[in-house]
């Protein structure tokens, strides 16, 4: 056992430097006071005011919020209606066409995606005049399609580790059907929902490909922004930008665990 | 059964029943459940299929939008024209380029799916053999990156393998090499990152798997003399072989149709259809051409793996 457990440690701790090294990279890079990546120039926040008095990346960051935080609440709504699809309506017909169109975006390549949707907007607009013009509004429909795929599947699986007795005990008593999903159901799945929704909220906020499809001139989101100036080279501002969201991300992650790691605790004191 | 078998809410009866119930009273709450989503569905993401195959089938023309109408019509001359054009179809069999361009998707996500499942499966293994609380730990360690910018953790690279990048810094400072590699731009890049970007999604179906694993099979195969790598081949790898199947495609399925990754690190000469896709749609403007290639890449990658996902959830229901 011994023997083994120092060939494996060393692999998987090679694999974690693996994981690791290039976003610490961009971290301590981004307080370089040098342009040059690779000649260190000392400590400086220049990086952070620059990136703070860019309007262009300012702006687009605005614009990917709020696009992500529509389209994340709508994708949990549309996603938890099409998990309970997949789980607990039984047989209809057309069941199997369902689910199968409510799990597709997951393994959808995005590029055709994007594709599919600009052409079926510019298609509506020639037909119904709408949309008019694609920009955020597009965007968030398109958000909203291939986020509430990731939510559905979240939902299905928390609705069948469930223990259904509550549901049960609950309509025996005569609860109506809304009082049941609102009153037992809903509580009981929001541990899901909230996950769907933080999911739904990163994957919009990252999406470059379905976005640069389906935006109209002058919309654009912030991973655009900057993929265009990446597409140059190496840019200082963006290291700070990934610092910033890492430094977000990274709170966030630390206190799951430390509420997971309580809950091991009270569940394994109480054993 | 008690009466309340199944779901509480939903009328689970027999599906005899349930269709007779539906006949008599309209279940509007779970007509509504059902409708809602398949309305979104049908018109965001089935809809838009029809709408790229009709115009894979009619010519680029300089308009906006910019191909031809496949049906026209003149009332005057009470004269209608109905218009499909396969040419776009066969220009892709034709020309080479559009064939090398799948097949070398093909490889590149397959390569780079063998080589995140060699650097996976030892910090898999890791996690499900540590103690619980370590355990949460190196989990979240691992899903940490894969909450963060994907097109960030792909930028990150750059900074690593350009020509004065830190690797080659590194490598020249410790006399390893006297000239910098040519690393960026390569498809030696795109192989990295696509293992770096989608380790996460190895890793998690392979911890999975592990962890389910039943250790007294390897104290058993000890006890009657067998070396640790024949327990490893013999016990732990064929157990894991579910894990291995998922993770790898979930690897694989994105790897195929990725744009960003050989779009920043790749070279001109690293073929990916999805960028094809991409530089026919943006930089050539012909969205007919962009829409044959969108068809043929559903067709011959997307449907085959949709089957696969398919017969394996089958299994499992079986099983």
């Amino acid at each position: 056992m011994k023997r083994r457990s120092i060939f494996l440690n060393t692999t998987a701790m090679l694999g974690f430097i693996f994981l690791y090294a290039p976003i610490i990279s961009l971290i301590v890079y981004s307080f370089n006071k040098s342009k040059l990546v690779t000649v260190w120039g000392g400590w400086s926040l220049k990086w952070y005011t620059e990136l703070f008095n860019n309007e262009q990346i300012m702006d687009a960051a605005l614009v990917s919020f709020n696009i992500a935080l529509i389209s994340a609440s709508l994708a949990v709504v549309l996603g938890t209606m099409a998990g309970f699809v997949l789980s607990r309506m039984g047989r209809f017909r057309g069941k199997m066409i369902l689910s199968g169109w409510i799990t597709a975006p997951l393994i959808m390549p995005e590029v055709i995606t994007g594709l599919s949707l600009l052409l079926l907007f510019v298609a509506m607009e020639n037909m119904f005049g709408w949309p008019a013009g694609r920009g955020t509004g597009t965007i968030i429909i398109a958000h909203t399609t291939f986020c509430m795929a990731y939510v559905a599947v979240i939902v299905q699986s928390r609705l069948a580790s469930m223990d259904e007795t509550l549901e049960e005990a609950a309509m025996d008593l005569g609860a109506k059907p809304s009082s049941l999903f609102f009153l037992i159901t809903l509580p009981l799945i929001a541990p899901a929902l909230i996950s769907g929704w933080l999911l739904s909220f990163t994957l919009s906020l990252d999406d470059l490909v379905i976005a640069s499809f389906v935006s109209g001139p002058g919309n654009s989101t912030l991973p655009m922004v900057i993929f265009s100036k990446v597409r140059l080279g190496v840019t200082p501002e963006v290291n700070a930008l990934a610092t910033i969201m890492i430094a977000i991300v990274a709170v966030g992650v630390l206190a799951a665990m430390y509420q997971m790691r309580r809950q091991t605790k009270l569940s394994s004191g109480q054993e | 059964m008690s009466i309340s078998s199944g779901s509480a809410w939903v009328n689970k009866s027999a599906s005899g029943m349930a269709r007779y119930n539906l006949f008599r009273r309209v279940n509007w709450g779970r007509l509504g459940v059902i409708a809602v989503p398949g309305l979104w569905l049908g018109i965001f993401f089935f809809i838009p299929f029809l709408v790229v195959f009709k115009i894979s089938l009619s010519e680029s023309a300089i308009a906006v939008p910019p191909y031809s109408a496949m049906f026209e019509w003149n009332l005057e001359d009470a004269y209608a024209t109905f218009k499909l054009n396969f040419g776009n179809y066969l220009y892709l069999i034709e020309d080479d380029f559009y064939l090398d361009a799948y097949i070398s998707s093909v490889k590149i996500a397959a390569v780079s799916t063998f080589f995140t499942l060699l650097v996976g499966f030892p910090i898999a293994y890791l996690i499900a053999r540590s103690k619980p609380s370590l355990r949460v730990v190196l989990l979240s360690l691992v899903i940490l990156p894969f909450w963060t910018s994907f097109l960030l953790r792909v930028y990150a690279w750059m900074g690593f393998l350009k020509k004065n990048g830190i690797v080659n810094e590194f490598l020249l400072s410790t006399g390893i090499i006297d000239q910098p590699l040519i690393m960026l731009q390569t498809d030696f890049a795109v192989y990295i990152g696509i293992v770096y970007t989608y380790l996460p999604f190895m890793i998690l179906p392979l911890y999975t798997a592990l962890e389910k694993m039943d250790l007294t099979l390897l104290e058993a195969a000890e006890d009657l003399g067998s070396r640790p790598y024949q327990s490893f081949f013999l016990i732990t790898l064929p157990l894991a072989i579910p894990g291995v199947i998922a993770g790898c495609l979930l690897v694989f399925i994105p790897a195929v149709g990725e744009f960003v990754i050989p779009a920043l690190l790749g070279g001109s000469d690293t073929l990916m259809i999805g960028r094809v896709l991409w530089d026919e749609f943006f930089l050539n403007r012909d969205w007919p051409m962009a829409s044959a290639v969108a068809i043929v890449m559903l067709v011959v990658l997307v449907l085959p793996i949709m089957l696969i996902r398919n017969a394996q959830g089958k299994e499992e229901v079986h099983s």
